[in-house]
């Protein structure tokens, strides 16, 4: 976390004690040290505009400048992923900004057909969300046999299947060396250094420059890895805090974030990884866990499975909870004909909420009936908060039947609002002199049957 | 080892404790009541301080018959019991729920206009069926509210119920209703920090005391705006733990309705293959929602389908430990 103006202000000549010789001299060009050190927490002037402070004092600024977690990233064959640089607890507070990596595990016990059938599954799939396309990140190839051979010839299947970025998932290194040998084109994350191998995998790090996650069930463990590994000259690092409960991993996670954040600690300024079905008493609980994880603070999920009832829904969560808060995901106000419509067809009104506007277009589509939906400007937010916001009221309404034009495409003079926003009828009546306002239901799943018996 | 120093909040404020249901030493009927609320930290953060009580399911219930409505993985779960309320209470409590939810519904399974008459007699058949606490909510409109409320208010006296949605332009009748007869209410204001607070005001100022009073911030489904829903149920939580007295009240949210509402739970055909196995995909829907708000400090989550009331009450179990 960036450095106030008045902690900048201890490391500036004004702020010593005694007072530096140079203290508050002005050459800087701003009246005191004070106010100097507030420009450079508002970063609005350079510290080489200051002669006298002391090059620690250099070194703590520049280091207060990198982000608190580092950015850390994954690549293989020109696709890329990158987690970390994350800036609040809360999304409230700004927003996150790298979605959780989400992977699938691949033992290496399977046959190289399975292997190669799961990774090209896995690479392949693809599910459509408001228009987002959202896929899997990347596969964690675990070397669960403990043979060296048997690891290479698998990390060599999933290469030859797709080009998703990797994990290497060993404590051995020997075994993490046959792994990396097969990955060419692929800067794979290796897991995991421990007291007991750190020294060695710090070596493979280097030789392939790939990032190392570090394992430890206490902070204090992770903190004492990660500070050596530094000091032999590993950089990119990645935490795997080995407390992967439920209750465990919510605290340790938002211990670390807190620390990361808020005391700017750097030995555990690192994205983390996990592994959820390690954490459960029951099968039926991975998806609930990894779902946490998404939320409480994982740069990269590691998955047991390849199942898309699972995958779908933790993707969707993922893509709603790494929105920016201040962004809703907005659609282009105007007209949308659906199936198409003729001078007959209904007419709708929505709001240009994402969400919303797939919800409504969704079942007009798939109820294979005709339409033409309006799409008002309500700032991206859905019917009911716009309508509360007053954003979605009877002039915008208005407004956007008489902007579109569709009075020109249809024949008739009805408009379906939406059933939400039914007290509105009367002032969209006076609005909307010589169209007929209909109440449609208050949830677009409904929008067949109303279309069906009501129109 | 480095010595690392865990920050932990010092919060001033914590949630209001609440409990639902009265036993017969107590001048109701229930064999058990629940008390919700009570945290001084965030979501299941023990390092921090104290969650007394843990976050409750409420397991929904008609007397109307939803078959017709629900999708197919959601009525093959309860099966036959769907068309009879005293059946479909004893299997509700025989899920992992805690409370009992009576939905009522605007028809009766007739067709016929839901009355105060049939909204007595549904929840007489609850009360006598479970003794577990028990919510009754109307069907969400203004005037039937009021008539069914009412009516299941005075069926309930003493009960310590939970009568709801109080929304802003519809709760002065609910809120008598419920004071005259011991109960408490959920006050439903549209994802709005401030909505929430001030309907708060509102409810507490006709005399409700602060205890009897649980408030519905409302949620999206995953997928559909659930991430409105998280915010500001976290912010809530926050407020709450700074000291803003008319945040501290205990949550409810209804993640069944929401999830079972979305094409993700009711479409089993014509979707893209992507979407995985209906069921499997239907059941994760509902406890997927559940579960991230009760991670977002959620006391009470309305649910519909066993098996994802099984998978929270899980969850909630594992969270809670230590």
């Amino acid at each position: 976390m960036a450095l106030s103006g008045l902690d900048i202000y201890k490391l500036l000549p004004g702020g010593q004690k005694p007072p530096h010789p140079k203290a508050n001299c002005k050459e800087c060009g701003f009246p005191t040290c004070l106010a100097f050190a507030m420009k450079l927490a508002a970063k609005q002037a350079e510290l080489a505009a200051c002669k006298y402070v002391s090059d620690e004092a250099k070194a703590k600024l520049s280091a207060a400048a990198a982000p608190p977690i580092r950015l850390i990233t994954l690549s293989a064959d020109g696709r890329k992923i990158e987690v970390g640089n994350e800036t609040v607890l809360f999304r409230h507070e700004k927003t996150f900004f790298h979605p959780a990596a989400i992977m699938v595990r691949v033992p290496d016990t399977l046959s190289a057909a399975e292997i190669a059938k799961l990774a090209k599954a896995a690479a392949d799939y693809k599910v459509d969300y408001v228009g987002m396309a959202l896929q899997l990140d990347g596969l964690a190839v675990e070397a669960a046999s403990g043979d060296a051979n048997q690891f290479a010839e698998a990390v060599a299947a999933v290469r030859g299947a797709c080009a998703m970025p990797l994990v290497l998932v060993t404590e051995d290194p020997g075994l993490m060396a046959a792994g990396l040998v097969k990955t060419a084109g692929v800067t794979p994350l290796l897991c995991a250094a421990t007291a007991a191998n750190w020294e060695a995998m710090a070596k493979l790090a280097k030789e392939a420059k790939a990032p190392l996650a570090v394992r430890a069930d206490s902070i204090a463990g992770l903190a004492e890895l990660t500070e050596k590994l530094v000091a032999a000259g590993v950089e990119d690092l990645v935490l795997d805090p080995a407390v992967r409960s439920f209750s465990g991993s919510l605290q340790t996670v938002t211990q670390l974030r807190r620390l990361a954040l808020k005391k700017n600690y750097r030995p555990v300024g690192y994205p983390l990884i996990t592994f959820p079905y390690l954490g459960i008493s029951d099968p039926a609980l991975e998806e609930l866990l990894a779902g946490q994880q998404v939320a409480k603070y994982a740069g990269f999920v590691v998955l047991s499975k390849f199942d898309p009832a699972m995958i779908y829904p933790l993707l969707v969560l993922r893509a709603n909870l790494f929105t920016d808060p201040q962004k809703p995901i907005q659609v282009e106000p105007g007209v949308y004909p659906i199936n198409r419509p003729t001078a007959d067809a209904p007419v709708m009104v929505t709001t240009n909420f994402s969400i919303t506007y797939f919800a409504v277009a969704n079942e007009v589509e798939s109820s294979g009936l005709p339409g033409w939906l309006l799409v008002a400007d309500a700032e991206g937010m859905s019917v009911l908060t716009a309508w509360a916001a007053g954003k979605f009221d009877a002039e915008k309404i208005a407004k956007t039947v008489k902007n579109t034009g569709i009075a020109e495409k249809v024949s008739h003079r009805k408009v379906v609002i939406p059933g939400h926003v039914a007290v509105l009828m009367g002032e969209l009546e006076e609005e909307l002199p010589g169209w007929q306002i209909k109440v449609g239901p208050r949830e677009a799943v409904d929008l067949p049957r109303y279309l069906k018996t009501a129109w | 080892m480095p010595n690392v120093e865990i920050p932990v909040e010092k919060w001033i404020g914590s949630i209001r404790p609440i409990t639902l249901g009265a036993t017969t030493a107590e001048g109701g009927t229930r064999s058990q009541t629940v008390t919700i609320g009570g945290e001084k930290t965030l979501p299941f953060l023990g390092f921090e301080g104290k969650a007394p009580n843990r976050p409750r399911i409420a397991v929904e219930v008609r007397a109307t018959n939803p078959a017709a409505d629900w999708p197919a993985p959601l009525v093959t779960a309860w099966g036959d019991v769907l068309g009879d309320l005293a059946a479909w209470t004893r299997a509700a409590e025989g899920t992992d729920g805690d409370i009992i939810v009576l939905q009522l519904s605007a028809n009766d399974n007739n067709g016929q206009k839901m009355t105060g008459a049939k909204a007595r007699a549904a929840l007489r058949t609850v009360l006598k069926t479970t003794g577990l606490p028990v919510i009754v909510f109307g069907v969400g409109q203004a005037e039937l509210d009021n008539e069914l409320l009412v009516a299941a208010a005075e069926e309930g006296a003493g009960e310590r119920l939970v009568l709801g949605p109080c929304e802003d332009k519809n709760y002065r009748t609910i809120v008598a209703a419920a004071l005259a007869n011991g109960h408490l209410v959920t006050s439903r204001t549209p994802m709005d920090v401030n909505l929430s607070k001030q309907l708060t005001v509102l409810i507490h100022d006709m005399g409700m005391p602060l205890e009897r009073i649980i408030v519905d911030p409302t949620t999206g489904a995953l997928g559909y705006g659930i991430e409105y829903g998280y915010s500001v149920m976290e912010r809530l939580r926050v407020a709450a733990l700074q000291g803003d007295g008319m945040t501290q009240q205990p949550m409810i949210v209804t993640p069944g309705e929401e999830a079972w509402r979305t094409k993700e739970a009711r479409a089993g055909e014509g979707v893209p293959v992507a979407w995985g196995d209906w069921a499997a995909r239907a059941v994760n829907w509902e406890a997927m929602t559940a579960a991230t708000l009760v991670e977002s400090g959620a006391n009470i989550v309305v649910m519909r389908h066993p098996e994802a009331v099984g998978r929270v009450k899980k969850m909630i179990g594992e969270l809670m430990t230590a």
